[in-house]
């Protein structure tokens, strides 16, 4: 919901806060999760994530979530899906130029960026999206990512 | 013109530090003012057309931008009018959008356009599909412009595709963006700068300049951040034929800001298409004058036969006169 959506925005930091308990848990069980196995737990997990995200941000299930480099607010909100930044067309007084009755989704997102920790990491040029990831759960991927990052003890972690 | 294809497509060598063998990168890079014009794409299959709305620029620019369905409107593609231009040896800026083809073809065009001599890129997002005639078409969109320079960087400099498969031979381009200094978030503008330079943008074109104010803050930030050492800037500029013409681009054109002053200026004209042309030439000489601009990229649309007079009134070019087909010598 778009009123939800803006105010997720507002409070982009508190979410950051809470995100990283939420994945450092999740990161915890990793063992209970490859017991179980991550196929098994991908449709509960994905169904939870969908419900959660959906609600709070419009979240449209890309499967590349991004939300910690840009101030909490979807890029897929974006009617250009623009996972980089704001286009050239953005109205005066941030609305978009798409759908005029929306605020940007960038002007939403570097104002959220700004009460960040991570407020930095919006500058991170974002690939484009993995398409074959559509509709699964970015959560479990995220973490999946990071285990193995540990494991094979590659140079420090990213965020996602 | 003789209808006899004589091949004019092949590229200065490429300079040490360079990208690219154009003629764009070597002006920029010897330090001169620099002059760009975008042509109009017909909407016909008449190459001639192609040739005489190029010809109008001739000893006057230093390239021509071929717009990618500008405004969501069909038009001759890019692809097409580089090919035929590049084949009389104009410089040409292919300006690539996102809006109408995936990853796979985009590069697939970068090739090509390598291929028929095309020395600089333009990587942009693009309008939306609802601001054309076409609002039913399906918005691509699989990238946008910050991966799409990412993208054809690493064609250039790893050559490879996306893939990672390998290239034999990489597009050697110079590589360029989009900025539009007048649209909000005023204060992440810069910023987005660097991020475009980091993916691999080493020029950019701006949207229509019309609020030197606005430019002049923006340009202060750009400067603070390093980034007029790290990329030419090209400024923006263009006639506007009526103060109507200009408040309905102001209201109805995303992303061109045209401050109330300009609109009161023409019309209290007694010629208001002769002030637009005045208003254009102060314009690029302002600029001109702003640290850390590089040049100018005129957009005069539908006033295209005018831009000879604007650039000479101005005088930006210093008595510099750039290639053109037919020009004797090979100097740029």
């Amino acid at each position: 919901m778009y009123a939800i959506r803006r105010w997720s925005v507002r409070h982009a930091r508190k979410l950051e806060w809470l995100y990283q308990r939420f994945e450092g848990v999740l990161l915890f069980l990793h063992p209970m999760w490859l017991w179980l196995g991550y196929d098994r737990i991908e449709k509960p997990i994905r169904v939870t994530e969908q419900f959660v995200k959906e609600t709070m941000f419009d979240c449209k299930m890309c499967g590349n979530c991004v939300l910690s480099q840009t101030g909490m607010a979807c890029p897929m909100n974006c009617p250009k899906e623009l996972r980089n930044g704001p286009c050239g067309g953005v109205r005066q007084h941030g609305y978009c130029e798409v759908k005029p009755d929306m605020r940007c989704v960038w002007v939403e997102a570097w104002e959220g960026s700004q009460r960040m920790r991570g407020s930095e990491k919006i500058q991170l040029v974002q690939p484009p999206v993995a398409q074959q990831y559509r509709g699964r759960s970015s959560w479990l991927r995220e973490i999946r990512r990071k285990r193995d990052e540990r494991f094979f003890s590659s140079e420090g972690s990213s965020d996602g | 013109m003789d209808n006899t294809i004589q091949d004019l497509s092949r590229l200065l060598p490429v300079l040490e530090g360079h990208s690219s063998g154009g003629r764009l990168e070597r002006v920029l890079r010897a330090g001169h003012f620099a002059v760009t014009a975008e042509i109009a794409p017909p909407d016909s299959a008449d190459a001639e057309e192609v040739y005489q709305r190029a010809a109008v620029f001739d000893g006057y620019v230093d390239a021509i931008n071929a717009t990618d369905g500008s405004g969501a409107n069909c038009h001759m593609s890019s692809v097409g009018v580089c090919s035929l231009l590049t084949r009389r040896g104009y410089a040409m800026v292919m300006q690539v959008s996102c809006r109408d083809k995936n990853r796979i073809a985009i590069q697939g065009d970068v090739l090509g356009a390598a291929a028929m001599g095309v020395a600089n890129i333009l990587c942009l997002t693009g309008d939306g599909v609802q601001a054309g005639d076409q609002p039913d078409a399906k918005p691509v969109f699989d990238l946008d412009c910050m991966s799409l320079l990412q993208m054809v960087s690493s064609m250039r400099d790893d050559r490879q595709f996306l893939s990672g498969r390998k290239l034999t031979s990489p597009p050697q381009v110079f590589l360029g963006a989009a900025a539009n200094p007048f649209g909000p978030p005023l204060d992440y503008r810069p910023l987005r700068l660097q991020k475009k330079i980091e993916a691999g943008a080493q020029f950019v074109q701006t949207q229509y300049c019309f609020d030197l104010d606005l430019l002049q803050a923006y340009m202060e930030r750009v400067r603070d951040l390093g980034l007029t050492e790290r990329c030419y800037i090209l400024i923006g500029v263009g006639p506007m034929p009526s103060a109507k013409t200009a408040a309905w681009i102001r209201d109805n054109v995303p992303g061109v800001h045209i401050p109330d002053a300009i609109i009161r200026r023409l019309l209290g004209a007694k010629d208001q298409r002769e002030e637009g042309i005045r208003i254009c030439v102060e314009m690029i000489q302002a600029v001109k004058e702003m640290n850390g601009v590089h040049g100018v990229h005129v957009m005069a649309y539908r006033q295209e036969e005018r831009v000879p007079e604007i650039i000479s009134a101005s005088g930006v070019l210093d008595g510099r006169k750039p290639w053109y087909p037919g020009m004797k010598t090979d100097h740029i």
